[in-house]
């Protein structure tokens, strides 16, 4: 797979491995961001894994795009799989009202109970794909097919922060209170920006998450353990 | 030393505490926030001896005011052509004063600019995220908004009679259009879409905030059945959404997105245009990439020696008269 360079402003490349969805280029962006964080070239900042595709942040004041694409190149050649293999995350979900008001909706679309709904949510595993569009945001892939459902027409205000949405095959926990157009299946316990110092995102690329089904009372329960510390 | 203490007792919308910015988290959805005119920024912080990384007051067009319940305490204004009222004294950004207890401070939009600066000889507290003040706005993560009631505290506060006075200003080139390297996705466009853009004017419309500025002006027109992957945004990044209409993101912008980038704005021409106004016109020219580190690297010199040019104490009012040789007895009356 042939990776594209294109330079942004004065202080970014772009490396793309394809125009679409595919695991391959996905798995190619995961191989370059580890060993491009491995051993980072002079005067780069970050890396923003996406995707397909991936950016390289640098200073301009140290490098410029044609000495980072070098670097990138060179690493291409000799380019392994990632080795990190993902942490699998067991995380709290409610099913319960008032955390699901989409529920029914997609029990209508799928052609199913919403318990059927459910438990097609539960047997997926997700996976983290990328982060974006807010802090904590990860976008995991994973959600069957029986009950992926398109994006709603309009976007709801004022989704509170831990509901689990969905839209095709794709799966998040918010974060900040927001409004989507996925659909709001659940709400979970568990915050992905964890306000830990030490580890302040829960989630690593390429980590997976099991849904664990919890009922309102050990919802509660967790909740007010959460708070309390 | 002690500490200054200022009651917020107005504050508008967007007003935020903000130190340089929390780079290295973009790849778990975090932008790096931080002022959106870096260099009036910088120049706040300097002009008082400071690091240019510490804690200050963004300031929007909504405007501050404070009053000084404790302490004295020297502060900066820069930023744009705002109006600052010191206890009845009126003047515009671009100053150091000495706030003493029971004084006032207004700062309001003035005849020009969008952002204004506030920092404090000493160090102002804010709570912090991931080791930096900066605040999303969006979220509220970092220090926060500052809202009416409020007090501010500043630690070990300070006054600078030698930095009394007017901050000179960093001769930019104006006017000039704002430089963009075209793409990463010009080939999503319409044929002579990134021409159109560089070469007829858009205006700023009042859909502007930390996130971003919405432009009016002519369409970009985006090849049909577009659907690209999400990928990286930068600070700079103009995407255009599904109607032709084009935003640059900003400062807190998202991460990632799917709509298609037609150019990025180089980051040195950044704190020009955010000084911008609803309303006014602003033109854009396309550079090469290697220009555009040339470019950035030239004005980064400029930078660093107009910096340090701001942080020279230019002694107190006693000293300079002296040093212009101006005092004549009727002044010592």
């Amino acid at each position: 797979m042939k990776a594209k360079f294109t330079a942004i402003a004065d202080h970014a490349l772009l490396v793309q491995f394809s125009t679409e969805l595919n695991d391959e280029a996905h798995d190619l962006v995961l191989a370059l961001d580890q060993a491009l964080s491995d051993a980072p070239p002079d005067g780069m900042i970050e890396i923003v894994p996406a995707l397909v595709n991936l950016l390289v942040d640098f200073d301009p004041m140290v490098s410029d795009h044609a000495t980072i694409e070098a670097d990138v190149r060179a690493k291409l050649k000799q380019l392994v799989p990632a080795s990190r293999q993902g942490t699998t995350h067991r995380v709290p979900i409610c099913y319960e009202a008032p955390f699901c008001p989409d529920l029914p909706a997609v029990a209508q679309t799928s052609g199913m109970s919403e318990e059927a709904v459910i438990n097609v949510h539960l047997s997926g595993e997700y996976r983290v794909m990328m982060y974006g569009f807010a802090p904590g945001f990860a976008y995991m892939a994973g959600v069957p097919g029986p009950i992926q459902v398109p994006r709603k027409p309009t976007p709801v205000r004022d989704i509170p922060a831990c509901s689990v949405i969905i839209a095709g095959p794709q799966c998040l926990i918010t974060t900040l209170v927001m409004p989507t157009g996925w659909s709001i299946i659940g709400r979970s316990t568990v915050q992905t920006l964890t306000g830990d110092p030490d580890q302040p995102f829960r989630f690593d690329l390429n980590d997976r998450v099991q849904f664990e089904r919890i009922d309102l009372t050990s919802f509660d329960r967790l909740t007010r353990e959460t708070v309390h510390g | 030393m002690v500490d200054a203490k200022l009651r917020v007792s107005f504050a508008g919308p967007l007003v935020t505490f903000q130190d340089s910015g929390r780079p290295g988290h973009m790849r778990y959805g975090v932008s790096p926030s931080g002022p959106m005119d870096r260099l009036s920024f910088a120049a706040a912080h300097r002009a008082l001896g400071n690091l240019a990384e510490q804690t200050c007051v963004e300031i929007s067009l909504g405007g501050v005011q404070l009053e000084c319940r404790e302490g004295n305490v020297s502060l900066a204004v820069t930023g744009g052509d705002f109006s600052v009222d010191h206890g009845g004294q009126k003047g515009g950004s671009w100053c150091v004063l000495t706030l003493r207890q029971g004084e006032k401070l207004s700062i309001r939009a003035g005849a020009s600019g969008s952002w204004a600066y506030l920092a404090f000889a000493g160090e102002l507290d804010a709570d912090t995220w991931l080791g930096h003040s900066a605040t999303h706005a969006s979220s509220g993560f970092g220090g926060g908004a500052i809202r009416s009631g409020q007090m501010l505290i500043v630690r070990d506060a300070r006054t600078c009679p030698d930095r009394i006075g007017a901050i000179p200003m960093f001769s930019d080139i104006g006017n000039e259009p704002i430089r963009v390297v075209i793409g990463p996705q010009d080939g999503h466009f319409q044929k002579g879409a990134s021409h159109k853009f560089v070469s007829e004017p858009y205006t700023l419309t009042d859909a502007y905030d930390r996130m971003g500025m919405r432009l009016t002006g002519p369409k970009l027109a985006l090849n049909a059945a577009l659907s690209i992957p999400s990928e990286p945004i930068v600070r700079g990044s103009v995407q255009v959404s599904g109607d032709g209409g084009a935003t640059i993101l900003l400062a807190d912008h998202q991460t990632t997105g799917g709509y298609p980038k037609i150019a990025t704005v180089i980051s040195c021409d950044i704190d020009r245009l955010v000084q911008s106004r609803a309303g006014q016109s602003v033109k854009f020219v396309a550079v090469s990439a290697n220009d555009a580190i040339a470019i950035t690297r030239k004005d980064a010199a400029m930078r660093r020696e107009y910096l340090d040019r701001v942080s020279v104490p230019r002694g107190t009012l006693e000293q300079r008269l002296l040093g212009e040789n101006l005092i004549h007895g009727e002044l010592n009356t």
